[in-house]
């Protein structure tokens, strides 16, 4: 059997074929290293985490997930937080939520890694647990600061604690990380950020209607090789766009827009569009 | 999302079903986060907050762990807790034995914190209420003990203020007097100077979370010496009160 992605590489080459996961990992390389550009050289060009920064000691960045536990327990926060909420909410509102799942978040190359092992080595799990579980974490996550007055899911957040740990210190935080990349590995595929993860909830109700989304506008070259849904995260993002009867636009916010479709087909049938969609492909 | 995708419409009972198991999953693991949230809650003594800090409660209810605090404090002071550190995972802390407050006067830390877990209301270091230290331990207290110490005494950045010594009789030789190192929760801010400078192997002098080292009076208590003071020197009631005279025998 040939593996996944050998038919892209043969016609595409090594560039195209893999065009878009480069890029993406130098996208979250870069986020990385423009936070430790301060505390490692000095060049302060970002202070602080994604929880909060501060970009070129001017404009406020804070992440909506956590800004909403800290609402939700009743505090009036500063002003510095509003904006850093309006300008963070406002650029994935236009590129689509989950572009922080795939673009930046530091957690994304650790089940991406969980997810290509499994696949090399062919493992195989029974467990299922929906992917509307996370909506739920999400609630809880809401719910919860209503009731104690203190926020909760940053006690044990991965995604946060990670990138805060990777900034600041780790200390035994990679435990928690370790703990991931198994459970993606051997318990749950695409465990964490696919089924669980409530940050990427969030991201994903925040990019419903975003203006950035992947179109399948060559589907009718499609010939079955079924490699997209092997390498995509959230697989029944594109059955509705690739066979259904309505438009070739993924409309589904759960799509964190990576692009590997783009990348894994041979035949590019996948492509970077914009919504609206014209009412011609308006799915019913 | 979309029903018309799919050929199988989720049946009322497949959706009740998928959202009582969605409704179970996340409460048992709510209940796991209440029980980590408790334990949060309980402040450890040798962790600090920065200066500014909201009560405790409060604070874990608006601190989003950016570290922008640990980033702009000028000594290294502030450390972000990690997972097993004695506060909640993330927030912001100081080891005073390590690390003391320098007490700034522009105090950067709560000018850069953004949600105001680090209240933007404090603009005198003076007074801000970190902690407060506690001569813990009088029995290896030098200056208890007689002799000259007064480290703690001199570090105090609010000298003769926060820390000031006490006279005392020195019973044991008779004739010299001990220097009692006394602190006033008036004026310590709980910087921690005192007992990072402590001479001792393990401080005497140890800065606690206030709601730790702190009495409360019972709030009907009225000190006679305070009232009759406020009242022009009168006593509240008549100087002479006509007391029962009981002897044995039940004799009037």
């Amino acid at each position: 059997m040939l593996s996944v992605g050998s038919d892209a590489r043969r016609i595409k080459g090594f560039w195209r074929s893999q065009r878009w996961l480069l890029l993406r990992r130098l996208s979250q390389l870069g986020v990385l290293v423009l936070f430790l550009a301060g505390p490692l050289a000095g060049v302060w060009l970002i202070k602080g985490n994604l929880s909060s920064s501060l970009l070129l000691e001017t404009i406020p960045l804070s992440d909506p997930f956590i800004a909403l536990q800290v609402l939700a327990s009743g505090h009036q926060p500063e002003t510095n937080l509003l904006i850093g909420i309006a300008v963070v909410a406002l650029f994935y509102l236009l590129l689509g939520g989950r572009v922080f799942c795939s673009w930046v978040c530091p957690i994304n190359p650790v089940t991406d890694l969980a997810a290509w092992c499994s696949r090399k080595l062919g493992i195989r799990r029974r467990v299922a647990i929906s992917r509307h579980t996370r909506f739920w974490i999400l609630a809880l996550c809401v719910v919860m600061p209503l009731l104690l007055g203190m926020v909760v899911w940053e006690l044990v957040n991965p995604v946060s604690q990670f990138h805060r740990g990777l900034i600041f210190s780790m200390g035994s935080g990679w435990l928690l990380v370790l703990a991931l990349f198994l459970f993606d590995l051997f318990v749950l595929p695409r465990g964490w950020c696919g089924h669980l993860c409530p940050q990427g909830a969030c991201y994903s109700l925040l990019g419903h209607q975003s203006l950035l989304r992947v179109r399948a506008s060559g589907r009718e070259r499609c010939y079955d090789c079924l490699d997209c849904y092997a390498v995509c995260p959230e697989p029944q993002v594109i059955k509705p766009a690739l066979k259904g009867a309505g438009g070739d636009l993924i409309t589904s916010s759960q799509c964190t827009n990576c692009g590997r479709c783009i990348d894994i087909c041979s035949v590019d049938v996948f492509a970077y569009g914009t919504r609206p969609a014209t009412s011609m492909e308006k799915q019913p | 999302m979309n029903p018309s995708a799919s050929n199988k419409p989720t049946s009322r009972r497949q959706f009740l079903a998928d959202s009582a198991r969605g409704v179970c999953g996340a409460g048992a693991l709510g209940v796991g986060l209440g029980i980590l949230a408790g334990q949060a809650r309980s402040h450890a003594p040798e962790a600090l907050r920065p200066p500014g800090a909201l009560p405790e409660e409060s604070f874990l209810g608006s601190c989003v762990r950016c570290g922008l605090c640990v980033r702009d404090c000028p000594f290294d002071t502030l450390k972000l807790a990690t997972l097993t550190d004695p506060v909640a995972n993330g927030t912001p802390f100081f080891t005073a034995r390590d690390v003391p407050c320098e007490m700034c006067d522009d105090i950067p830390c709560v000018a850069a914190c953004p949600t105001g877990a680090l209240d933007h209301g404090l603009d005198n270091i003076d007074d801000a209420r970190m902690g407060l230290a506690v001569l813990i331990d009088r029995e290896t207290c030098l200056n208890v003990l007689g002799l000259r110490c007064d480290v703690c005494y001199r570090v105090c950045p609010l000298l003769d203020e926060a820390i000031t010594l006490e006279l005392e009789r020195n019973t044991r030789t008779g004739h010299h007097a001990l220097f009692i190192p006394t602190v006033h929760s008036d004026a310590c801010t709980g910087c921690g100077k005192c007992e990072q400078a402590c001479v001792l192997d393990v401080a005497a002098i140890k800065v606690l979370p206030r709601p730790l080292a702190k009495g409360e009076l019972g709030h009907h208590y009225r000190l006679g010496w305070e009232e009759k003071a406020a009242n022009n020197g009168e006593s509240l009631i008549p100087e002479q009160l006509k007391l029962p005279v009981r002897r044995p025998g039940g004799e009037q």
